[in-house]
């Protein structure tokens, strides 16, 4: 649903400002979104200062500096630090991005940092995407056959390999679909485009037999057709994958089948 | 309280199996509307500042009467579906949602008959 203002207990307040780092010359700032589902507070931003020489040159290594060093309740997700979980994605300085392929250099200024728009809260910079792992499950993505399975393995030219080139990079971090504004307002119904980007993945498949039903799932005014061609999500993408793109050839095989 | 599973809304309904035509159609009306616009414009620039007279003699034109029968087809048409879309992005409200795209469908009608009688109106009637 469109929403103009935030509900009055989600609208955002000035936090605190956390003392700087004792003998530490080279400071940047942090300005992070704090959120606690315990304390009945509103959000609120807190500012940190964080000693650039000791501390690594990713916006996830000063945020890990404030939980290691100043404010060990800062709650994030964070896995493998070099851009393939997923699990950091967050908005930084305006974008979605991942946290730890962003760098502090990449950023002027103080570096703003919020949990990825439009999504519950769980806490702080965690959202929660479990609607958003439900639709991926809805796509089945997973190989769907009908003949025999073979006594090796499915077989596969090199060219129609190379189609799932683009697609299969896809590791779910969730920073296309939240920064769709389609996505925002039909959420629910709508796919977004990281799931439609795997739809594609399995649709494009020359080894997979579904793609009728698959393609039958999908033609649906909401499902797929909420995508008016924004493109925030190919900006956005820390991959650079083009969801967009993706989304363009569903819609081209949709009109392929009628003629 | 809401106890459904999250993959069994997201399933909701299921596949309405729709949604081609529209965008077919939104593709179709905006390429006619790119001829018959251009037409409509430089026939607009043409005749501006024409009398009353002028301007009749010229809409009783078979080709003009048709060429702008056809524009008002297309471009009520191109207009019904895009502004279809734009209600189903962001009125949510199922009671006023429903209302509004009968509402927008009526509006279309109701202006292309006024513009299709005007045209044979003139062509045929002077």
């Amino acid at each position: 649903m469109v929403e103009l203002a935030l509900p009055k207990n989600s609208q955002v307040n000035e936090g605190k400002v956390w003392p700087k780092p004792v003998g530490a010359t080279n400071l940047r700032e942090y300005r992070v979104y704090r959120w606690n589902p315990d304390d009945g507070k509103n959000p609120r931003i807190d500012t940190y200062y964080i000693d650039v020489d000791d501390c690594g040159p990713m916006v996830l290594d000063g945020l890990l500096y404030i939980k290691n060093n100043i404010d060990p309740t800062l709650t994030l997700r964070r896995s493998c630090r070099e851009g393939i979980c997923g699990s950091c994605a967050m908005n930084i300085d305006g974008t979605n991005t991942l946290a730890c392929t962003k760098g502090m250099d990449e950023v002027k200024g103080s570096v703003k940092v919020y949990p990825l728009p439009h999504m519950p809260v769980v806490k702080d910079l965690v959202p929660d995407l479990t609607n958003f792992y439900a639709q991926h499950r809805s796509i089945e993505p997973w190989l769907k056959t009908v003949s025999p399975t073979p006594a090796k393995e499915w077989k596969q030219s090199h060219e129609d390999r190379q189609k799932l080139d683009g697609l299969y990079e896809c590791i779910l971090c969730a920073c296309c679909s939240t920064s769709c504004p389609s996505y925002w307002w039909n959420g629910d119904r709508y796919l977004g485009p990281a799931v439609l980007l795997q739809a594609y993945r399995w649709l494009i498949d020359s080894r997979d037999e579904a793609t009728g039903e698959r393609l039958d799932n999908l033609e649906d005014p909401f499902r797929l057709y909420r995508c008016h061609t924004i493109m925030n999500c190919a900006q956005a993408c820390p991959k650079g994958l083009n969801p967009a793109r993706a989304i363009g050839e569903i819609k081209k095989m949709l009109v392929e089948r009628r003629f | 309280m809401d106890m459904r599973t999250p993959l069994g809304k997201v399933r909701g309904l299921g596949s309405a199996k729709e949604g081609t035509d529209h965008f077919w159609r939104q593709r179709l009306t905006a390429v006619s509307n790119i001829p018959l616009l251009i037409f409509f414009v430089f026939f607009v620039a043409r005749y501006a500042g024409a009398s009353h007279a002028e301007l009749l003699a010229a809409l009783a034109n078979p080709f003009v009467a048709v060429i702008l029968g056809l524009v008002v087809a297309s471009a009520l048409i191109h207009m019904r579906i895009g502004m279809q879309v734009i209600i189903e992005d962001y009125v949510h409200a199922e009671g006023v949602k429903i209302a509004l795209l009968m509402l927008n469908t009526f509006f279309a009608i109701a202006i292309g008959g006024l513009f299709l009688f005007a045209i044979l109106k003139i062509a045929f009637a002077g």
